[in-house]
């Protein structure tokens, strides 16, 4: 369970988030919606631990554990991952060796053993027609010369090999394509487990007809202000979130 | 960066140089100062013959009609060269005993046990026999006896002098001569121990050949001197490591290399650097200031070097090649690391004589801290080097926002038809792709292990297989706490 209850996070001296509360049970799909600039990528940057944005107040829970005394690889330990909006290139770094540290920096955080090569490969090769990914991007530089499209599913992709509990999508729809979108939300779909929660980023209802939320949040200039059911998501795709702005 | 960066950051800059070790043992060194009695000194305990002696004396009147260079692009502290002792013999036993059963001092052992290189034969490396030198003197060389049935010689240079004299006089200096430069003049005059080899015709050398050099002694300088000799349709890999203690003086290194690459006979030359940089305020080190090179005198003849810097706390050496030989082939492959306040000009020259030889040149400059760390190469191209192929990259990696790198490429082309090219990027490590590795669960510092590891490859692979899992720790270990 992820508890987040009265956060404020500011970047670059700028205050973004002005008192978010929010609580997102296991198995449960949250999706936060908004206008632009209303601290949806802020929020889930604080919650991965960001170094860039600074927490001036406020509390977040996860499991049990104060994620915010937690450092950014405690954290995804912790079974926590993001979906990057914007994937950074790391040039000289195979995928495969990427994956390999990421799978036994946790594998080493649960106190076992590295895991066998022969095991890893298979693992990688399962994970990845999950995704329909070719083998060719992932013998490549992580994210080097891969489209927008590609990088989205490669994101995917390490989702299922880390098996985290919760996972951020952060605007993961944004630049996929209507055939691409539909493998990236199924692969998710399949990846989910009973204990699984989320949050997803998203500006538009497609995403949202394949990964369907439980609970749908409404973030302007950095608070919530309207939670409710999956027909709030369809009431902002026809009226937009110009009926709240008279309520800030 | 957030407060467990920092913290990670604090704890790395102050974890020790792990070979900063000294070993404590009597040491017959004799008085600072150079002058030609020091020289004659040196060539008397060695019981060298007259010729060498003239060679060393030539050198040194040389030496002293010329100054330092100070074109590099470094900071170099002035070197008071009557300061330094320069011979220090750690196998002279107190009582004065010679150590005519030839035991090494348990000390001495204990020390190269502790490096990682056992001196035993039954215990040592497999695949690998080694030279290993404390100061001026060579300590023990291992296998010798069984590579000498297939006629290959591998000795400690002074061993060479006394045992194969024609051979060492016919190929010192041949390839750097001591009126090369400064150190190689400094060197000629002083030099102490390193090693000697001499691959026959027709012989594969069926062992890597490693030379492990150390300096303990403080107040001293090593001028080691190494020579290799690979005759027609040989062939021969030699490795190169080195360490020394954590001492807050700096402390003076001035080798040459020199290696004759006959006809289709093939060298491959390669070092993990890894002396003492100073501490992480810039205090102490070595000066690393060396001349190697290589004269690919026969037809169809190869040489490559690859080089593994991560120590001193200046390095000032450009490993070279003479392609003479029709067809010859030479490659530099470099990994240049600097942190903290290191600084390294180095860089390598290939000078085309021959008809359709080639070169390659692939550097991979790593700078960290306040650290300087500068490429600066040569290619030359001679009016008979028909069809003359030469390639260059040189790459730039930097980490944070205090450190330099510079690229300072010299092209000299003589002959039409030579095809020259010449590529260089400059890349830095940020702060979102570390935070992409952490996101995922990696720590900061095995993200800058997998990126540098990563960028520097291609030259790694280039080492032999023990080396190259050993440059791969050295690269993150050296690199550690540059990031925050």
């Amino acid at each position: 369970m992820l508890e987040i209850k009265n956060l404020h996070a500011s970047v670059e001296g700028k205050e973004i988030l002005k008192g978010v509360n929010l609580t997102i049970h296991d198995g449960e799909i949250h999706a936060l919606m908004g206008t632009n600039g209303a601290g949806k990528s802020t929020l889930s940057n604080v919650i991965v631990g960001n170094p860039k944005y600074e927490v001036t107040e406020g509390s977040i829970v996860f499991d049990g554990q104060d994620l915010l005394a937690m450092s950014p690889e405690e954290r995804a330990h912790a079974g926590i991952f993001m979906s990057f909006q914007q994937p950074v290139e790391i040039p000289g770094v195979s995928m495969t060796n990427f994956m390999r540290a990421a799978v036994n920096a946790k594998y080493k955080a649960e106190g076992r053993e590295p895991i066998k090569s022969t095991d890893f490969l298979k693992e990688m090769r399962e994970k990845r027609k999950l995704v329909e990914i070719d083998q060719k991007l992932v013998s490549r530089s992580v994210n080097e010369g891969f489209s927008g499209g590609e990088k989205k599913r490669n994101e995917i992709f390490q989702m299922a090999m880390l098996q985290p509990t919760f996972c951020i999508l952060d605007e993961t729809d944004s630049g996929l394509d209507v055939d691409a979108l539909r493998i990236v939300a199924e692969g998710f779909n399949k990846l989910r487990t009973e204990k699984t929660s989320a949050m997803v980023i998203t500006h538009y209802q497609r995403l949202l007809d394949y990964i369907r939320p439980d609970v749908v949040h409404v973030l302007i200039d950095g608070r919530v202000i309207k939670t409710g059911g999956p027909e709030l998501a369809q009431q902002i795709e026809d009226k937009g979130f110009e009926q709240w702005k008279t309520e800030l | 960066m957030n407060e467990d960066n920092n913290e990670y950051v604090r704890q790395v800059a102050n974890k020790e140089y792990e070979y900063g070790f000294i070993t404590d043992i009597h040491t017959e060194i004799i008085d600072k100062g150079l002058n030609e009695s020091v020289i004659r000194l040196i060539s008397q305990k060695k019981g060298e013959p007259d010729w060498l002696l003239e060679f060393r004396l030539k050198a040194f009147r040389y030496w002293l009609t010329i100054k330092q260079p100070d074109w590099g692009h470094l900071k170099m502290p002035e070197i008071d060269y009557q300061a330094i002792s320069y011979y220090a013999d750690p196998t002279k036993k107190k009582d004065n005993a010679q150590n005519s059963n030839g035991e090494i001092d348990p000390e001495l052992k204990k020390t190269f046990d502790k490096l990682g290189i056992p001196l035993e034969e039954q215990m040592a490396l497999s695949g690998m026999a080694v030279d290993a030198v404390m100061d001026s003197v060579s300590v023990k060389t291992t296998f010798k006896e069984q590579l000498q049935e297939k006629g290959i010689i591998f000795c400690s240079i002074s061993e060479a002098v006394k045992n194969h004299p024609d051979l060492v006089r016919e190929y010192l200096g041949s390839v750097v001569p001591y009126r090369d430069n400064f150190f190689a003049a400094l060197n000629s005059a002083v030099f102490s121990d390193g090693s000697f080899v001499y691959i026959p015709k027709n012989t594969r050398c069926p062992v890597e050949l490693s030379t492990y050099f150390r300096i303990n002694a403080r107040g001293t300088g090593q001028f080691e001197r190494t020579l290799i000799v690979c005759d027609d349709d040989s062939y021969v890999s030699y490795l190169e490591g080195c360490t020394a203690p954590m001492r807050d003086e700096n402390q003076l290194h001035a080798a040459i290399v020199e290696i004759v690459v006959m006809n289709r006979a093939e060298v491959k030359y390669s070092t993990v650097q890894n002396w003492y940089p100073g501490d992480k305020d810039g205090k102490g080190g070595v000066l690393n200031l060396v001349t190697k090179r290589g004269h690919l005198r026969g037809v169809d003849s190869k040489l490559s070097w690859t080089q593994v810097e991560t120590g001193s706390a200046i390095t000032w050496k450009y490993p070279s090649c003479v392609l003479q030989g029709d067809n010859s082939q030479a490659e530099f492959y470099s990994v240049a690391v600097t942190n903290n306040y290191q600084q390294a000009d180095t860089g390598t020259k290939m000078i085309h004589v021959g008809k359709n030889t080639r070169s390659t040149i692939i550097s991979k400059g790593i700078s960290a801290g306040h650290s300087q760390n500068s490429y600066r190469g040569l290619v030359k191209v001679g009016t008979h080097a028909e069809n003359a192929r030469n390639y260059s990259s040189c790459d730039s990696l930097l980490l944070g926002s205090e450190c330099g790198a510079h690229t300072f490429p010299y092209l000299d082309v003589h002959n039409n038809s030579a095809t020259v090219e010449h590529e260089a990027t400059t890349s830095k490590i940020s702060e979102d792709q570390l935070f992409y590795c952490n996101q995922r669960g990696i720590s900061t510092e095995e993200a800058v292990g997998l990126i540098v590891n990563g960028y520097a490859r291609e030259v790694i692979n280039k080492l032999p297989m023990e080396f190259a899992v050993e440059a791969q720790k050295l690269l993150s270990v050296s690199l550690e706490g540059s990031v925050g």
